[in-house]
């Protein structure tokens, strides 16, 4: 028994390939150096600053995605705990440049009158708020807030084990809790969607760990590839594995963003700072399928049967429930937090299909794996674009962002109305938009792995969300100009933001092939 | 053996029941953390049936982990509570649909 303990209390110092991990490395050091910059930088210099670091920390990081990817890495690095493979680098680089996106959002106007209030610890309309705006102050701690939160979206689709996958969950989304809680206007709500994302976030992650415990209990390791091999050879009782995996999957859909997990997605989204919530729609989306497509196919991959028919039905309720909650929406905002919902539906479907070689795709015929990476990386640089346009809509200052304030926006600025109508064209799938080739490629997908059914229920439901896009495009176009909003002038950074976003949308959408090709030159999971 | 586990699923039954009846946040909140340390609980039960170290270490983890999650819920909760002059979750219904 000494002898024993004496051989597990062995432990060997890891090496580690720095070049491999540098993207996260980098990102995660230029957060910290964030923190530092708050400290030490004066007041005045510290936004300036903040951008600088973040925005070099991005390029520096996504050099080293192009160099890692240059030279076809597939390797499991540090002691099995995270993947670097084509999958991996594909999300790494859309997180990276996506946040870029984001990042430029965030930052519309000037300190006085950007999206995040001058002080979160102030009562709202209180004194100290008062002082804080008169001041001149700004919480510039967002932009290493934001980067803490890459870097553990950047973990979260790469972790091979278990134990990374918890703490990457965690990196990234504490600090998405406090940034929720950060908007200058409606700070009642803002605080309220804070605690309401915290609370329902710690405890989605309470049964996450749970489902962790019990898929360590059926296997006796966290590693991936360990409990592969526990699914082929059971030594425990199947018990372990489905309630695992089960709980487990309960997590995951909850950053996803599926129902029944979804109930949080409406009100964060709308009470999170506009910019935050363009964030959020397209990168913790990325982040948490990627890491559900690693899990399911990675490590329970021989479980297929058990978990494809449940994913089914929570692909369908996804759809369909998101659906036709969104018709009744009146918020613009909240329309947009519904249509993240059915999205995230459409993407279940190819998930769901499990269409890869491994399970009998023809080689040339679109996997599952590549329909997913192409279909996040277009949404998600539609959905940033489409949030930023939400932000120049106002009424004295303030977000408008009622349906009937949206109203003969044409007349207004036909500008903002034709940008937003294309976007909303995109979302509704149809053709020259990336929209519809991400839908036609999720679809092929689930079609190809025998999910003939759910593609048919997709474009059912795909209809019914045309009805409120088009909606919004007939009420902007057609409708009376509506007295109570104006369109306020975009910053630069905003409208370059805006500009790259409807530009994938449009390019990925006539000329799809290159990054179909990126996406499924991508391949297989290494494992 | 089983008794470990068997309790630790009753510690993160309560906790999960409680979160979903008990309207003050802070309380919801431990609430949280009694489902986190039934983790914990099994976690180490299931290290000492499988005769690995890797469930223990994932202990520490969680700790460490829960630690953070305090830091940032209560900066949380004090806020609302400092803007509502209440914790209550029943409060917070400005949002809705």
């Amino acid at each position: 028994m000494t002898q024993e303990i004496a051989v597990l209390m062995e432990i060997s110092a890891p090496t580690l390939d720095y070049r491999l991990l540098a993207p996260v490395l980098i990102v995660f050091g230029a957060a910290v150096v964030g923190v530092v910059v708050e400290a030490l930088v004066p007041r005045a210099a510290r936004r300036l600053t903040q951008v600088v670091v973040a925005f070099a920390a991005l390029v520096a990081a996504m050099v080293m995605v192009g160099v890692n990817a240059s030279a076809g890495t597939r390797i499991v690095e540090a002691v099995g705990s995270i993947a670097v493979d084509g999958p991996t680098l594909f999300l790494w680089g859309a997180l990276i440049l996506l946040t870029g996106l984001s990042l430029l959002v965030f930052l519309d106007r000037d300190v006085d009158d950007s999206p995040f209030t001058p002080s979160a610890a102030s009562v709202p309309g209180g004194v100290t708020e008062q002082e804080a705006q008169e001041a001149g102050h700004a919480h510039t701690e967002v932009f290493p807030l934001t980067l803490f939160a890459l870097s553990g979206m950047l973990v979260f689709p790469a972790a091979n084990d278990l134990l990374t996958l918890f703490v990457a969950l965690e990196v990234l989304s504490l600090p998405l809790y406090v940034l929720s809680g950060l908007a200058r206007r409606r700070r009642l709500l803002s605080q309220e969607s804070s605690l309401k994302y915290f609370l329902l976030g710690a405890m989605s992650s309470g049964f996450f760990l749970y489902g962790i415990t019990l898929l360590y209990g059926y296997s006796g390791t966290f590693d991936y590839a360990g409990i592969a091999e526990a699914v082929l050879n059971p030594t425990q009782p199947a018990g372990l594995l489905i309630a695992g995996l089960g709980l487990l999957g309960m997590g995951l859909l909850f950053k996803v963003g599926a129902v029944p997990f979804h109930s949080w997605t409406p009100d964060v989204y709308v009470g999170a700072p506009t910019p935050v919530t363009g964030f959020m729609a397209a990168c913790t989306k990325i982040a948490a399928v990627g890491a559900l497509l690693r899990v399911l196919y990675v490590a329970l991959g021989a479980a297929r049967w058990d978990w494809q028919p449940a994913l089914a039905v929570v692909a369908v309720l996804t759809m369909v429930v998101g659906a036709i909650m969104a018709v009744t929406q009146t918020d613009v905002k909240r329309i947009l937090a519904y249509s993240s919902i059915v999205h995230a539906g459409f993407i279940l479907t190819a998930i769901v299909g499990a269409h890869q070689l491994g399970s009998g795709a023809q080689a040339g015929a679109v996997t599952s794996i590549e329909a997913v990476l192409f279909y996040l990386a277009v949404y998600g640089a539609s959905t940033i674009a489409a949030f930023a346009l939400l932000t120049m809509v106002r009424d004295r200052g303030v977000e408008a962002n009622n349906v009937s304030d949206w109203a003969g926006l044409a007349k207004k600025s036909p500008r903002v109305a034709a940008a937003f109508a294309f976007l909303l064209l995109s979302f509704a799938g149809i053709p020259l938009t990336s929209g519809f080739i991400g839908k036609w490629v999720v679809f092929a997908a689930a079609w190809g792995g025998g999910y003939a059914w759910l593609v048919i229920v997709a474009v059912l439901v795909s209809v019914v969300t045309a009805v409120f896009y088009f909606g919004i495009i007939v009420s902007m176009f057609f409708g009376e100009p509506a007295e109570t909003s104006e369109v306020v002038e975009p910053s630069i950074p905003t409208l370059l933001a805006v500009a790259i976003g409807i530009a994938v949308t449009f390019v990925a959408g006539v000329v799809p092939g290159p990054l179909l090709e990126l996406a499924a030159k991508a391949g297989e999971f290494v494992r | 053996m089983t008794h470990y586990l068997v309790l630790s699923a009753l510690l993160f039954t309560i906790g999960a029941v409680g979160f979903t009846l008990r309207r003050n946040a802070i309380i919801a909140f431990m609430c949280v953390e009694l489902m986190l340390n039934a983790c914990n609980l099994s976690l180490i039960a299931f290290s000492r049936m499988h005769g690995n170290l890797d469930g223990q270490l994932f202990a520490f983890f969680v700790m460490v982990v829960a630690a953070a999650e305090v830091v940032i819920g209560l900066a949380i909760i004090v806020m609302i509570f400092r803007t509502r002059r209440s914790a209550s979750v029943d409060d917070a219904n400005l949002l809705k649909f």
